[in-house]
């Protein structure tokens, strides 16, 4: 039986109410009286240096308050980046300036190179029309490979080349790996590309800076994930202003799948104009300005090898990765394919020896950082198409293959420097064989094959890491941040609470999932509990939503604070019924003295805590409201396994997924039907990945997906119903809640059964078709049908260049 | 957007002397509103011809021609078509998504000739006579090119009319992110006859394949196109798609075309 | 340029630019935000409402073509007293939204549909909805809430 309420329940969102009558309040639907409007003049070219800004005509036209450029931003700080990475030979990173407007040289298209500030919108861009750029254009630098050749065009004049870093993980693994495949009795190599995304939340981004020049305090409404991120990002590293003076409010955001995680200039912009115009400053994205400003996901060229012995045991997998940076390290940027990803390797299995190298690069392309999956998508996605690829290779069933090879005993250190907790990837498996009814497999094939078309099943297994932590550790690792998370629950003296999150929820239903927890633990009815996040001014602290970590990490922080507040409250409770603290028992919303029939209510004992007449005033103090930080002592460890059954028309290479199956490990679920809706969308963003989504650049450096006209979004009929399953738990080990998070799952682990399915299809058609690369559209897959190159396409040259991954650095077109 | 105004006249008369005066006209706007926002247009006055009740609605003549009035909309040439016309209606209902249908013209669809767009396969296939404020335009005449038609500056299509042929049809290979055909065919048979027309797919626009219409006027059979091939050379080469793939498309289309055509 | 219509039953005026959309008046001039704006090529629908009861991109109209219409935005959908519409109602208890921005939308969508097609089946759903871009739900639940505020059955594929 189902329960209606608490852990377990699948409760109705209580925040649909607001979102279904039109009257959630985004960013966007923010107005400040005397509130004026900039219009970014972004850059059209790729690569130039930028002799001069000439803003005289623009600066006279109607309603223009002021015109900014890059010389109007000397004396502010760098957009920082949190993440340093250390590469192999224990040198940092290469780590160039980015400016808050392009100062002498222009590196992307789409980079901010001027901001005018108008009375109205229409004004602020018609004059910066107006605004005449003198720059002598440079050949843009976008192929990786070629760009960390000897005497390639530099996109940062100061550094020392394009590479960012070198990065070899586990470096002193990497002789071993090198001599287990030597000995293999069978190698299976493969190289693809991770096609280059948008992240495409419905919202565009939006920035509100407000400045009072009564108390010198600042506000930025923004579009974020994490607000108090933004804060410290901002106030500490590039406008000066300390926490106490500035406040970020992040209202209800449409989305973020991780571009609104980073601190983009266009917030540091418009908390600086507005104290210097002293007048609110609004900037509202268009989806053009979008594509080419919001940070980028994925675009990796990688090559994988698998190393197997005589019984098919994985043995060694050794990677080489060019992972594109863009042409400035955005917040989180150089952590993705380092440990993001390079941690992840190993996956489900037990290969003991994994050596991942990661090299990062400088293009003339729009900053590249986390997108939802960030970096073990990429993992995934290479380890799942190589092992289907062994299999084939050795006429072995790819579930038989992977199953051979999983963990089963935890925990688990793996070769790359995690240790997995708990899991069980036969389960999952054994699950998703069921829901996916790969018995029938066989029946439906004969029916497409029958109505002229071919049928294919694709299967992978995926590992995650999610609730990125402990801080140590990840300061140990690079990060310039601790990534644990605060909580405060405030009882009010007539029972109900407010508990302040630092996660934030974009999407992902905390203000219903949040109270059902302290529900569970006080035992007072859910809407008896209010959740507050967005708003560094309401909230002690938090550092947002991303890596799946809300509940992980954020919920365990709550946990804790209730903890808190409930081992007060017993004291109170034991006041007040005279009995032994330690004899009090919480249960149902009243306290009672264990053994007796003696009890007092929740709400009586809230009271007394704000009215303390009757009360230990000598031992505790009056009030009821406790904070807690939790920082895990683990990653959390999310696996399962999924199927995808494609139908491919031979005539025109166009793919229909017919069915799409997900079985997951998400430890212990707290809302039902919420986990069930983020795996949805995860997977509809994977199936978009491998087959519609192509970000593509030309060799010129121009976006040629620059708008929803060329940028394929996944529709409705693009996509079936999917079929769920998180039955599977296996809680895990570390946090209180016995959670692992279940936000990227979707997009982590559906790529490769896609392009599996596919790959399958084509073969059992009798063409030998090893790999196509993402996305597999039509013309890309009737190509490979008939013997074209894998990675052909027409409109990007640097794709068409040649048939293997060392020769090109992006992914191609059509 | 640059600055400009709109006039609503009532009457084709007045939205003549509009345009006459330097207005350019506004038909339902869904092509060119997203062109005015990029500004990539700057026109000073725009003359909508939403409001004059004579732009729009269907007849028949006495030819048998579906006549269709310049300022109908999508859904409206879906709806009434249906059973007169349905490969018509098909297309027309498959043309954007269902609020693009309700704004958007066949007059705005035939002015602008995008490429890509799905009515200039069926004016084309069938023959139809493009009727202007000035003249008529035979459709043979009139699409001259990507976005380029015979119509002089301001010159207003009022109406269309279409022969309605013995069997026909319209398939449609979308491009998946602006829902565009990539490749369509619009496929109608004659007494005297067999047209083939093909959007999304030529460098020069909406084009007629006339090997294909020879061997189908021989022989009005899905095979009869199996060993044509169109050149590649001259086809879209994109992000979506290939020459090549594209010239392969044109074949399987039309052959799909044919295999449908009622 | 002076206009004239009714929002949701009730009367009101303005005084627009030629250039304001349909989508500006309605959230700048009648602050009536629930209206977003997602694209600016017509592509995602998040901005979709009904003008004279027909489904209309209010980004790819001008205000003042709706002089005169009747227009009726998601802040409308409820009944006064609030209580949510079948559809609302059946987008809560099927999670079919999650941040809620291409949901004002998707609502307005759902209705023109079933006014059209009171019992489509899955696949006329999922075509009715090209137009309106989710990034978040993957479409699953939405086209579980529709079916399920049509009156039909479920598909068993949508049982979860």
């Amino acid at each position: 039986m189902p329960k209606d309420s608490g852990i377990g329940a699948s409760t109705k969102r209580r925040e649909d109410i607001r979102f279904l009558t039109g009257t959630g309040k985004y960013t966007d639907d923010i107005n400040i009286f005397g509130q004026t409007y900039v219009h970014f003049l972004r850059a059209d070219v790729a690569h130039a240096v930028l002799n001069g800004v000439d803003t005289t005509q623009a600066a006279a036209m109607p309603g223009v308050l002021r015109v900014f450029t890059g010389a109007d931003f000397e004396a502010v700080g760098s957009i920082p980046c949190g993440w340093q990475i250390t590469d192999k030979h224990g040198q940092p990173m290469q780590e160039p300036r980015h400016p808050v407007l392009a100062h002498g040289k222009i590196r992307h298209v789409g980079e901010p190179v001027a901001a005018v500030v108008a009375e109205t919108r229409e004004q602020a861009r018609d004059a910066a029309e107006a605004i005449v750029l003198d720059y002598d254009e440079l050949p843009a630098v976008m192929d990786m490979k070629k760009a960390i050749a000897e005497g390639a065009p530099k996109v940062h004049e100061e550094l020392t080349g394009n590479l960012c870093y070198d990065w070899g993980f586990v470096e002193e693994n990497k002789a071993a790996t090198d001599a287990a495949f030597e000995a293999a009795a069978h190698v299976t190599t493969l190289e693809l590309v991770n096609n280059r995304l948008v992240a495409n939340p419905m919202e565009p981004r939006v920035a509100v800076g407000e400045y009072d020049r009564a108390d010198d305090m600042h506000t930025l409404h923004t579009t974020s994930q994490n607000p108090h991120v933004i804060r410290l990002l901002m106030g500490a590293f590039v406008l000066g202003i300390p926490e106490h003076k500035l406040r970020v409010v992040a209202p209800d955001v449409g989305g973020g799948f991780g571009t609104k995680i980073f601190h983009y200039q266009e917030e540091a912009f418009c908390t600086f104009a507005a104290k210097a115009l002293n007048r609110p400053v609004k900037w509202t994205s268009t989806r053009s300005e979008a594509f080419m400003s919001d940070a980028h996901g994925r675009d990796h060229v990688s090559k994988i090898q698998l190393a197997l012995d005589a019984d098919n045991n994985f043995t060694a997998l050794r990677t080489e990765t060019y992972a594109n940076m863009g042409a400035y390290l955005s917040t989180f940027a150089p952590s993705v394919p380092t440990w993001l990803h390079g941690t992840l390797m190993a996956g489900n299995y037990k290969t003991p020896l994994v050596y991942v190298n990661v090299k990062a690069v400088f293009t003339n392309t729009v900053p590249v950082d986390a997108y939802r999956g960030a970096g073990r998508p990429e993992a995934t996605y290479q380890l799942e198409r190589v092992v289907d690829m062994a299999a084939r290779e050795l006429g072995v069933d790819p579930i038989a293959l992977r199953r051979q090879n999983y963990i089963t005993e935890f925990p688990y250190a793996t070769p790359v420097a995690v240790e997995y907790d708990t899991g069980d990837y036969h389960a999952t498996m054994d699950k998703l064989i069921e829901i996916a009814d790969i018995a029938g497999f066989a029946a439906r094939r004969a029916d497409s094959e029958k109505a002229g078309k071919l049928r294919g099943l694709g299967i992978n297994s995926y590992i995650e890491a999610c609730g990125i932590a402990p801080s140590n550790l990840v300061g140990q690792l690079g990060a310039r941040a601790g990534l644990y998370d605060a909580a405060t629950v405030r009882v009010n003296a007539t029972g109900s609470i407010s508990v302040m999150v630092g996660a934030h929820s974009h999407g992902q239903g905390h203000e219903t999932a949040f109270p059902q927890v302290i529900s569970e633990m006080i035992g007072i009815p859910e809407d008896q509990i209010h959740i507050v996040h967005g708003d560094t001014s309401k909230i002690p602290f938090g550092m947002g939503t991303y890596g799946s970590r809300s509940l992980a990490v954020c919920g365990s922080a709550m946990v804790r604070a209730a903890e808190k507040v409930i081992n007060k409250a017993k004291k109170i409770a034991a006041h007040l019924l005279e009995a032994s603290e330690g004899d009090i028992e919480l249960k149902d919303g009243s306290f009672s003295v264990a053994g007796t029939d003696k009890s007092v209510a929740w709400g009586d004992v809230t009271l007394a805590a704000y009215v303390p007449h009757n009360y230990p005033l000598t031992d505790i103090e009056p009030g009821l409201e406790e904070t807690a930080f939790y920082d895990p002592a683990n990653f959390t460890y999310p696996a399962g396994a999924y199927a995808c059954e494609i139908e491919l028309d031979p005539e025109t290479g166009h793919v229909k997924i017919e069915r799409f199956s997900a079985a997951d490990d998400f430890g212990n679920i707290i809302n039902p039907m919420i986990v069930s809706g983020q795996v949805h969308g995860g997977i509809a963003q994977g199936i978009g990945q491998a087959l519609l989504e192509n970000c593509a650049y030309d060799a010129d450096g121009q976006l040629i997906s620059a708008s929803y006209m060329d940028y394929a979004m996944p529709r409705a009929d693009d996509l079936p119903f999917y079929s769920v399953d998180h039955s599977c738990q296996t809680p895990c080990t570390h946090n209180p809640l016995g959670v692992k998070g279940c936000g990227e799952a979707g997009a982590i682990g559906s790529p490769p059964s896609v392009v599996n399915a596919v790959i399958d299809a084509i073969q059992s058609g009798g063409m030998n078709v090893a790999h196509i690369d993402m996305p597999l559209t039509p013309s890309r897959v009737w190509a490979a049908m008939h013997g074209a190159r894998t990675n052909a396409g027409a409109a990007q040259p640097a794709a068409g260049s040649s048939d293997t991954a060392h020769a090109r650095s992006i992914g191609g077109a059509a | 957007m640059y600055a400009f105004e709109i006039e609503r006249p009532t009457t084709l008369d007045a939205a003549k002397a509009a345009i006459a005066a330097g207005g350019q006209a506004l038909s339902g706007g869904q092509t060119l509103i997203p062109t005015l926002k990029a500004r990539l247009a700057m026109p000073e006055t725009l003359v909508s011809l939403h409001g004059i009740a004579d732009l729009k609605g269907i007849g028949t003549d006495g030819a048998g021609r579906i006549c269709v009035k310049g300022a109908t909309v999508h859904k409206t040439v879906a709806d009434e078509t249906a059973e007169r016309f349905p490969a018509l209606s098909y297309l027309a209902s498959r043309i954007g998504d269902p609020a693009v249908r309700n704004r958007g013209t066949i007059g705005g669809s035939l002015a602008n000739n995008d490429p890509s767009a799905c009515y200039p396969a069926v004016a084309l296939a069938t023959g139809a006579t493009i009727c202007t404020d000035r003249r008529d335009i035979a459709a043979d005449d009139y699409f001259q090119g990507m976005f380029t038609t015979a119509l002089d500056e301001g010159e207003i299509v009022t109406e269309v009319k279409f022969p309605v042929p013995q069997a026909a049809a319209y398939e449609k290979f979308i491009q998946p992110a602006s829902r565009f055909p990539l490749v369509a065919v619009f496929v109608a048979r004659f007494a005297d006859g067999v047209r083939v027309a093909i959007t999304g797919a030529s460098e020069s626009g909406v084009f007629r394949w006339t090997a294909a219409e020879e061997a189908l006027t021989a022989t009005f059979s899905p095979d009869a196109v199996a060993g044509l091939q169109v050149d590649p050379d001259g086809m879209i080469g994109d992000l979506h798609g290939t020459k090549e793939y594209r010239a392969h498309l044109c074949n399987i289309m039309t052959k799909r075309a044919v295999q449908h055509a009622s | 340029m002076k206009l004239s219509l009714r929002v949701n039953g009730r009367d009101v005026t303005g005084d627009v630019e030629g250039r304001t959309l349909l989508v500006d008046f309605l959230r700048n001039d009648l602050r009536l935000t629930g209206t977003h704006v997602g694209c600016d090529t017509s592509q995602c629908g998040a901005c979709t409402v009904h003008v004279d009861g027909k489904l209309v991109k209010s980004c790819t109209m001008f205000a003042v073509e709706a002089d005169g219409a009747e227009v009726a935005t998601i802040e409308g959908a409820a009944a006064p007293d609030g209580t949510l519409s079948v559809i609302q109602q059946a987008f809560q208890d099927h999670h079919g939204l999650q941040c809620g921005y291409c949901t004002p939308g998707m609502v307005m969508t759902a209705a023109s549909l079933l006014r059209e097609n009171p019992k489509p089946t899955e696949h006329e759903v999922r075509q009715y909805l090209e137009g309106n871009i989710c990034r978040c739900t993957g479409y699953h639940n939405i086209v579980k809430a529709i079916m399920a505020a049509s009156g039909q059955e479920m598909p068993a594929m949508a049982a979860e």
